[in-house]
């Protein structure tokens, strides 16, 4: 991990420094959409608890560097356009 | 990115997999906006998001200890009013069912009491969980934790869960409402409401935990929605603490057994079909209630 | 310098008068006794005008504490008051308020914890937390409580310290009771204390910071290594703001102050009001050519063990007198400065007496026993009983 050095009264300044960790690495199975099917509904978006799904034009995107796996995503798509697949890693 | 996407819980926080306080977050702080000053409770959201020398806050924060995110935010509100800042800047608190519900109720009592201009947010998982799935006064009847195990001789929690938000409503403030993140609109709407009011305001928001509950990752929304959906936890709101008249905001048509909420989470594995019936009883008594 | 104004005024208002001149904007606080009258007197000034703040009358004094940590973090001038059980339950929330580097002040009417419930002076509550990472002050008069109130801000926001600070006023013998006090002007005040300014950060959209981090191994023992470091570093700064005191307002302040000590054989360490009747009592025995002298601790945190080391270097028995007591251990001021001086070459017997606890009177003539006990370990040349108990009351012992 990135070491830093103290500060007065441990205050961090450095707001959104958790992008640092990347909690990607927690996961066993992988998030894969299928941009056809998507209709932008965005509910996975917004159910993310890791912020790890980027809305675009053609739909969304995952940000595997925070994906920790856990498929609500996949669950909640009203037309299942989300698998869960097993992580090679 | 338009302004309501942009991240103020930012990615990189150390939740468990499939945690309900990381969804709740993410969208009490889009409903707040970057111009609002959060504290914080001891409890699991503290510890998975300020690990020095990371935080996942993009808004100023201040954790201070586990039963005074109220007081620490009564402070903050009064030092805005006297920096003339108070009219720009909103006040958050956050803290866990144990920093509320328990250890923190004196604190939340006294803020909501003197009228500051706070909005509290009571992320309910049901337990201790930072510590590890210890018994609260907001556990259900029926669910076994680590304190309140199930066994030959216990049914697990004895007790029903303390009604946190008609209690907070009786201190007659101006906001009061029930929320969780399946139900997302339902829940940034309260979560603007709550924010815009001047006052105290309370918002009580459900967020299964997948580690204490017991149950997969991927079900945290089901299992939200089936508790609205069986009747376990109502969503309502009130006014200027009028809990007679409360309104509820999501009224299942039909509502379903309790049973298949229950069954969803290994912490109520234990229970007998008479376990289960009794808490369906329960259910419809307090559904009546709520005129539904 | 405007003419300072002669008052006639009790302790309390003493402390809320010095608070006052510093303009504190938040002031979260509770009551309780003896200190009540300060949070009753800062109500008033803003209720009439003579302040500008805003008191938080909170739930507790675990919520006057929290509510002073979210003020200051917001980057304003914040005090309050307690005692006795008042600061026990706040004891937790000391520790953040030091951590954070945040520089609250507090009047303390020091006072007995219970049980027995006891209302009367002794200073175990703030005894109780001198770990806690605050720099610590006690009063020998109401004149010293108003002026170390302002010292006690300006000492602790200085950018090489950001501690917060304690000042201790005696219960009812300070803090209930009338003494003449010179106010200083408010301009006066206004220059050596200019308006706070957080230098280390505050709660603030514009500069998003996390404050109250989880700290882990890798990093929690620096932190604390840093907080000693500040404490450290007050020590300088105490002294020159002093000087500066003295040089604006006329009276001079020290961590100890001696008198009578440069040809003393014996001398009596005390801390708080005590300190007078001890005064009255080194004369009596000066007159009749015993070479005793005194020291008074004005300071306990930081500890000031080297200005004790050189006050001590010609005295042949030290009797430290303590109003307060770790049980199954010694009274505090004792353990530090015996703590200080094990690798001190030349230095004298020291005694330990316990007394004045729960508001027991402390005589002249108990200072002559404390005297002449500590004479006779100097003659026998040993201490066989290093900590004793002063002024018991045999009629009601077991
Ligand atoms: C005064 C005090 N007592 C106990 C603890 C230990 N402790 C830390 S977090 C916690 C449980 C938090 O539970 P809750 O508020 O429900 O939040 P959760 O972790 O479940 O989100 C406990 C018991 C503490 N930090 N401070
Ligand atoms: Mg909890």
């Amino acid at each position: 991990m990135t070491k830093v050095k103290i500060t007065v009264g441990a205050i961090n300044k450095d707001a959104g420094s958790s992008r640092r960790y990347k909690t990607g690495g927690w996961r066993t199975m992988k998030p894969e959409v299928d941009l056809e099917k998507c209709v932008s509904c965005f509910k996975c978006f917004d159910y993310c608890p890791d912020g790890a799904i980027k809305k675009t034009d053609e739909g969304i995107e995952y940000d595997l560097d925070y994906c920790k796996g856990c498929g609500i995503c996949a669950k909640e798509c009203p037309v299942e356009a989300i698998v869960m697949v097993k992580e090679e890693k | 990115m338009t302004g309501e996407d942009k991240e103020l819980f930012a990615s990189g926080h150390r939740a468990c997999a499939g945690c309900g306080e990381g969804t709740a977050v993410r969208q009490i702080l889009k409903a707040a906006g970057p111009n609002t000053i959060a504290t914080v409770c001891t409890g699991c959201l503290e510890v998975v998001s300020t690990g020095y020398p990371e935080t996942a806050w993009e808004i100023p924060l201040i954790h201070a200890a586990f039963e005074n995110s109220a007081s620490v935010a009564s402070g903050v509100e009064v030092a805005l009013k006297q920096l003339g800042k108070k009219d720009d800047v909103k006040v958050v608190a956050f803290g866990g069912d144990g920093g509320t519900f328990d250890i923190g109720f004196q604190a939340l009592s006294g803020m909501l009491e003197r009228g500051h201009d706070i909005t509290y947010v009571c992320l309910d998982n049901e337990a201790y969980m930072n510590t590890g799935i210890q018994r609260c006064s907001s556990t259900p009847y029926g669910a076994s934790t680590t304190t309140s195990p199930a066994g030959k001789y216990s049914i697990g929690e004895q007790r029903p869960k303390k009604p946190i938000g008609a209690i907070c409503a009786s201190h007659d403030i101006p906001y009061t409402a029930t929320a969780t993140i399946a139900y997302m609109s339902d829940l940034k709407k309260k979560a603007k409401k709550a924010i815009e009011t001047k006052g105290p305001s309370f918002l009580h928001v459900f967020v299964p935990c997948p580690t204490g509950w017991r149950h997969a990752s991927n079900d945290t929304i089901e299992i939200s929605r089936l508790a609205v959906e069986t009747g376990i936890f109502v969503l309502w709101e009130a006014e200027d603490g009028d809990i007679c008249n409360l309104n509820v905001t999501v009224k299942p048509k039909k509502r379903k057994p309790v049973e298949e909420y229950l069954k969803t989470q290994r912490r109520f594995g234990h229970l007998s079909e008479e376990d289960v019936k009794k808490i369906q009883a329960d259910v419809d008594e307090k559904c009546e209630k709520y005129g539904f | 310098m405007a003419d300072q104004r002669s008052m006639t005024i009790k302790g309390n208002m003493a402390t809320a008068m010095g608070a006052k001149l510093c303009r504190p904007k938040v002031v979260p606080a509770y009551p309780i006794t003896p200190s009540t009258l300060f949070p009753e007197k800062m109500s008033e000034f803003i209720a009439d005008g003579e302040l500008d703040a805003e008191m938080i009358n909170v739930e507790s004094e675990h919520s006057a504490m929290s509510a002073c940590i979210g003020a200051s973090a917001t980057g304003v001038r914040t005090c309050t008051a307690s005692a006795s059980q008042g600061v026990a339950l706040m004891h937790e929330m000391l520790f953040v308020a030091s951590g954070m580097r945040l520089p609250i002040v507090m009047a303390v009417g020091n006072r007995a914890l219970s049980a027995p419930i006891n209302i009367w002076c002794d200073h175990q509550d703030t005894i109780s937390s001198r770990d806690s990472g605050w720099l610590q002050f006690y009063a020998e008069t109401n004149q010293e409580g108003l002026d170390l109130m302002i010292n006690a801000f300006r000492i602790g926001e200085d950018n090489d310290v950001l501690l917060p600070a304690m000042v201790g006023i005696d219960a009812f013998v300070l803090t209930h009771t009338i003494e003449g006090v010179e106010v200083p002007a408010q301009e006066d005040v206004d220059d050596f204390l200019p308006p706070y300014e957080p230098p280390h950060g505050r709660l603030d959209p514009d500069e998003p910071s996390t404050f109250g981090s989880f700290g882990t191994p890798e990093y929690y023992q620096e932190f604390k290594q840093a907080q000693v470091e500040a404490m450290e570093g007050s020590r300088e700064v105490i002294d020159r703001v002093f000087d500066e005191f003295e040089e604006r307002f006329g009276r001079r302040y020290n961590k100890v102050t001696t008198y009578k000590c440069d040809d003393a054989d014996i001398i009596i360490l005390t801390m708080g009001s005590m300190t007078g009747t001890a005064r009255e009592a080194v004369n009596r025995m000066r007159e009749e050519g015993k070479k005793v002298g005194l020291a008074k601790l004005t300071v306990f945190r930081p500890f000031p063990y080297p200005e004790l080391e050189e006050i001590m270097s010609g005295a042949k028995g030290l009797a430290v007198v303590d109003r307060n007591i770790s049980p199954g251990g010694f009274g505090a001021v004792y353990s530090d400065l015996a703590g200080a001086s094990i690798n001190i070459e030349k230095k004298p017997l020291i005694k330990n007496f316990v007394t004045g606890l729960g508001g027991r009177e402390i005589f002249v003539k108990n200072f002559v026993e404390i005297y002449e006990k500590t004479l006779a370990a100097v003659e026998a040349g040993e201490v066989k009983k290093p900590l004793e108990w002063i002024n018991m009351n045999q009629e009601v012992m077991r």
